[in-house]
């Protein structure tokens, strides 16, 4: 049972991803993901019908911490690695249109 | 025959919750700090930071969904919704999806149309973004995170909504609830309580439901109603040419009253949810929802019917006072300085709602103190000025909170009562009056009144009506 | 005496009794890296005068009796996708390689507050995903016994300074494998201990539900020490765990006498090197001699662990580097059209091929009408091997396993087939899903030289069980030395 992925897969995947891929890339890419698809297909294999998926693997529950103000100006640390930044601000390419 | 449409409206409302600090870490959420100083590595999406929850969201969360009647999850988890924006520092926003805090729920509302209910499909915690400003000049954008991780609740109904009437009222009905809990002050137009609408229409009589859109950026009533009424059109309109309506989000622009779509193909809307394996489960005990229960402070149907009981006030004036925490909070201070309950219900409903409103405050803008509104109805009640004094004074004190003992005796508006200073005047006037008299005497006990008028202009207000009324009476026998 | 063939511990025990400074040690280190790194290219950042400068510190704190644990003044490596400020941290990424944090890693913080001097930074597979080192922005890491070969990953870099004297010992993260796999490819001891036993605030995330600190050293003794020292529970990781007893190296007994440990018949057929299971296995005979009771025994789903993890792994990777986008810090594309194309270009010029492969199958996986199927299914099946495990850990104390089916591959060998490559993490991978502690310790040689290691596994919270085993079998054999350390 061998997967495969359309353009279109490839092209939306990058768009969730931002990921913008060209060529032989994107042939790669794509050949990777469709062997990879196929590779952990085996877990099809099992039946796994009424077992709970495990996301976490211990009982810790109710990790919270007091509403208390900790933390003061952390502008200078925030902005120490802007690429690009005004005013304390960081810039980035205009968001509406 | 034209076709009847029905509009179909749910509502996701989004609360900022009223916490010192933010949901995931220690800065303050404090408003108006230059940008990116309320700011640390946790809300900024800064490699190797985690987060934390912060106690009071949750309980603010809970208290919400008891108050809202919903089941409150008692394993309840957070997830990641994927999506890329600047103003999303991770580019997950951390929210609830699978396993939200409160479920099925509701709230009920009373409109000229009569009373209703609106279910809640359910309650969640997430992380507000942060800001993004538009530099013009430029063609770029400015991202402050200040905002960027202040907790939210987001309130998603069922499309139970018929009307923009509905809207406002279950809308004000949930402003009304949380800002008694105290989880939110929910002001629209500061942006602490914020609405999505979700419309469809479908023809009258139908049962299926119309695709949706979704609008955002709706920051006032007047807004959403607006809003409302433009999409109904605009969907009819859609539906009568033949076309159909796309399912999408659109944001509404107040000035231009329209609305248009705000998403682009790059937005593709799959969030890829998935539980955040940097946040433990949330397990509600017994004993933490006896807590939050116990905490909960008296609600508004609970005051409207003390307040009949205790203060013997008009189910009327009960409703109108308790509508809104703080002006339930003020008349009870005031009452509890020693003032007549009933003249204080009247002065908030009469003279201060009607200078909010001329003033375009809110209901909860009251600007002066209880001492001062007690001593102004005790000047009233001991005789000291008479009303329409009184009402001079009021909007001394609504504009800036003075003393109306000290302010009377400094603008010598105490009433004149002494009849032996008030019977020279009264007699003149009755001089002056032969016509106003001879009625009197004919018959006409009203015709006095111009007399008393006389009497009141020359005395500039401060003459007793009740006092001079006598004196007249007397005089003329 | 050499100091670069010490271990923490004695080298610690020096430096208490004066035998050796702290500069002393610190400069051999240096002098190491100077004379090695050329080659190896273990580090991406070496600040001598920092840590020359540190190590002074460190001197008067000792001398003034302020500083007294067992690894005060001795010299430190750490992985680069720990978080240290003052420098830079890169996760051999391109998209990060200018970036200083603005706080340190909280293991890293209690290193220090133990008089750690840091040596600098060690290369890795970029954002900790390779098995091989190779995948470092930075050029690969060479193994220190045959520099035709990969020193492993992902923390090759570090296993590769430890078995080359470059450092004394190092921290490693390990997500499928990546403490134990190198260090059993550059002949050191590494372990990876349960699921929130070390902070993991400051490590930069790749599968958070799997990512864990841990050391590597030349021995058991250096781990459990080091361990020691770096676990605790953190408020700021909320994953973190309050554990009863932090108390490491009590384990250390050198007696293996009544330890139950088992054999996975499962972990010794098709696919491993003969060299490597007779290695192995010799391993285990010597704990029975030793007094272990050992046995075989079958552990089912071993051949489901590695499609589940990479799903897993995947997925919440996708997620955890989606923060990597050009705004904030790190890498920017130079020449964009609009937002998207900002993002699009940052991240495909940013990342590297094998991270970028990572994220689409990461994201794939948890996009809409797959989640079900794909990440869903993954979190049952793994539900499904943790409770293999745990019946495992009803009649054993130990489990025996390969940390690898060979040793270490030539350069270039491994990252033209990715699937070959994931393979290889069959023995590593089940322990980060099932957030068991687990050991590589030494265990011969192959005959091309180049060093084979024993993975002990224990239960969660059980790092004395196989702290035991491994302290128990090092026992019996001399250490081979690095080459390069002669």
């Amino acid at each position: 049972m061998a997967n495969v992925i359309s353009d279109e897969t490839m092209e939306y995947v990058g768009i969730l991803a931002k990921l913008e891929l060209t060529g032989e890339e994107k042939e790669n890419a794509r050949k990777d993901l469709e062997k990879m698809l196929d590779y952990v297909d085996k877990l099809n294999e099992l039946d796994v019908s009424g077992v709970e998926p495990m996301s976490h693997i211990f009982p810790v529950n109710n990790v919270f911490r007091e509403d208390e103000v900790t933390n003061g100006d952390g502008s200078k640390d925030t902005m120490a690695n802007a690429p690009a930044q005004k005013d304390n601000q960081f810039i980035v390419p205009k968001t509406i249109g | 025959m034209a076709k009847e449409y029905e509009t179909v409206i749910g509502l996701e409302v989004h609360v900022e919750l009223a916490t010192k600090t933010k949901i995931f870490c220690g800065c303050s959420t404090a408003f108006g700090g230059a940008p990116n100083t309320h700011t640390c590595p946790v809300c900024t999406g800064m490699p190797g930071s985690l987060p934390v929850l912060n106690k009071k969201v949750l309980e603010y969360a809970v208290a919400v969904g008891l108050a809202t009647n919903c089941d409150i999850t008692r394993y309840s988890k957070f997830d990641r919704k994927n999506y890329f924006y600047p103003d999303n520092p991770q580019n997950y926003q951390i929210s609830q999806l699978y396993l939200p805090i409160c479920r099925n729920g509701h709230v009920d509302i009373d409109t000229a149309g009569g009373k209703k209910q609106i279910r809640i499909h359910e309650i969640h915690m997430e992380e507000d973004a942060g800001k993004l400003i538009h530099d013009e000049w430029n063609d770029t954008s400015l991202v402050d995170y200040n905002r960027s991780g202040v907790p939210l609740i987001e309130i998603v109904s069922e499309p139970d909504m018929r009307s923009a009437d509905e809207v406002i009222a279950y809308l004000e009905k949930l402003r009304m609830t949380i800002q008694y809990l105290g989880a939110s002050d929910c002001k629209l137009n500061e942006g602490s309580m914020r609405a999505d609408v979700n419309l469809s229409v479908r023809e009258v009589g139908s049962q299926k439901l119309g695709t949706r859109t979704e609008m955002k950026n709706i920051n006032s009533f007047k807004a959403i109603q607006h809003a409302i009424e433009g999409e109904r059109q605009r969907q009819i309109e859609e539906l009568e040419e033949g076309r159909e309506v796309i399912q999408e989000t659109r944001r509404w622009d107040d000035n231009k009253e329209s609305s248009r779509p705000m998403r682009s193909k790059e937005d593709a809307q799959d969030y890829r949810y998935f539980p955040d394996p940097d946040l433990t489960p949330i397990v509600i005990s017994d004993e933490f929802l006896a807590k939050i229960k116990s905490q909960e402070p008296e609600m508004q149907d609970a005051k409207i019917a003390r307040y009949q009981k205790e203060f013997d006030l008009p189910e009327y004036d009960a409703q109108i006072i308790t509508s809104v925490k703080k002006m339930a909070d003020f008349f009870e201070d005031t009452v509890a300085l020693g003032a007549n309950p009933k003249k204080v219900s009247n002065w908030l409903m009469g003279e201060t709602m009607r200078l909010q409103k001329e003033k375009g405050m809110d209901q909860d803008q009251i600007p002066f103190s209880p001492e001062n509104l007690a001593s102004l109805i005790a000047l009233t009640e001991d005789g000291s000025i008479n009303s329409s004094v009184a009402k001079e004074v009021f909007e001394q004190v609504f504009a800036d909170d003075v003393d109306p003992k000290q302010y009377v005796e400094e603008h010598g508006l105490k009433s004149m009562n002494d009849e032996g200073a008030l019977r020279g005047i009264v007699e003149e006037k009755i001089a002056a009056n032969p016509k106003a008299v001879e009625d009197y005497r004919g018959g006409k006990k009203k015709a006095i009144g111009a007399i008393v008028g006389q009497v009141m202009k020359e005395t500039k207000g401060k003459a007793d009506p009740g006092t001079v009324n006598k004196l007249i009476k007397e005089i003329l026998g | 005496m050499d100091i670069l063939n010490l271990t923490a511990v004695s080298l610690g025990e020096k430096i208490k009794a004066k035998e050796v400074s702290v500069k002393e040690a610190t400069k051999a280190c240096l002098g190491q890296i100077e004379k090695q790194d050329k080659t190896l290219n273990s580090f991406i950042t070496v600040e001598p005068e920092k840590a020359l400068e540190q190590a002074e510190k460190v001197q008067q704190k000792i001398d003034a009796g302020e500083l007294t644990g067992p690894l005060a003044g001795v010299p430190v490596a750490v992985k680069d996708n720990m978080l240290v400020k003052g420098g830079l941290t890169t996760c051999a990424s391109h998209i990060l390689d200018h970036f200083h944090p603005a706080f340190s890693s909280t293991a890293v913080e209690k290193l220090q507050a133990a008089g750690a001097v840091i040596l600098g930074k060690t290369n890795m597979d970029e954002f900790a995903m390779g098995s091989t080192t190779e995948t470092s922005y930075f050029g690969p890491t060479r193994n220190p016994w045959n520099t035709e070969h990969v020193p492993g990953g992902s923390s090759g870099g570090s296993c590769a300074a430890v078995a080359s004297g470059e450092a004394i010992y190092a921290l490693g993260s390990d997500t499928g494998g990546s403490i134990r796999q190198p260090s059993s490819f550059c002949g050191v001891t590494g372990i990876k201990p349960t699921y929130g036993t070390v902070s993991r605030y400051g490590l930069v995330a790749y599968g958070s539900s799997l990512d864990q600190i841990g050391p590597i050293a030349k021995d058991v003794r250096d781990c459990a020490t080091v361990l020691e020292t770096i676990a605790g529970y953190d408020p700021k990781d909320s994953t973190s765990v309050k554990r009863d007893d932090y108390g490491f190296t009590k384990a250390l007994t050198g007696s293996a006498k009544g330890l139950r440990i088992g054999i996975p018949e499962e972990y010794f057929g098709e696919g491993l090197d003969p060299e490597v299971k007779k290695s192995i296995l010799d391993a285990a005979e010597a704990l029975k001699a030793q007094g272990a009771e050992v046995s075989y025994f079958h552990l089912p789903l071993v051949e489901y662990a590695i499609p589940a993890y990479y799903i897993i792994a995947c997925a919440e990777a996708s997620s955890n580097l989606e923060r990597f986008d050009g705004v904030k810090y790190g890498y920017r594309t130079k020449e964009y059209e609009g937002l998207h194309n900002m993002y699009k270009k940052t991240r495909s010029e940013g990342f590297g091929a094998e991270v970028k492969r990572r994220i689409i199958l990461g994201s794939f996986v948890l996009s809409s009408g797959y989640y079900d199927a794909y990440y869903l299914k993954a979190l049952r099946v793994k539900a499904l091997i943790k409770k293999a495990f745990d019946e495992a850990f009803e009649k054993y104390d130990v489990i025996l396993a390969p940390a690898s089916p060979t040793t270490a591959p030539k350069l270039g060998e491994s990252l033209s087939d990715p699937i070959q490559m994931y393979l290889g993490d069959i023995y590593t991978i089940s322990v980060n899903l099932c957030g068991l502690p687990g050991i590589t310790v030494p265990c011969g040689m192959d005959s091309k030289g180049l060093p084979i290691g024993v993975q002990f596994i224990g239960n969660v919270f059980r790092e004395d069980h196989i702290l035991q085993a491994g302290y128990a079998y090092e026992q019996t054999r001399t250490m081979e030395i690095c080459p390069l350390c002669r």
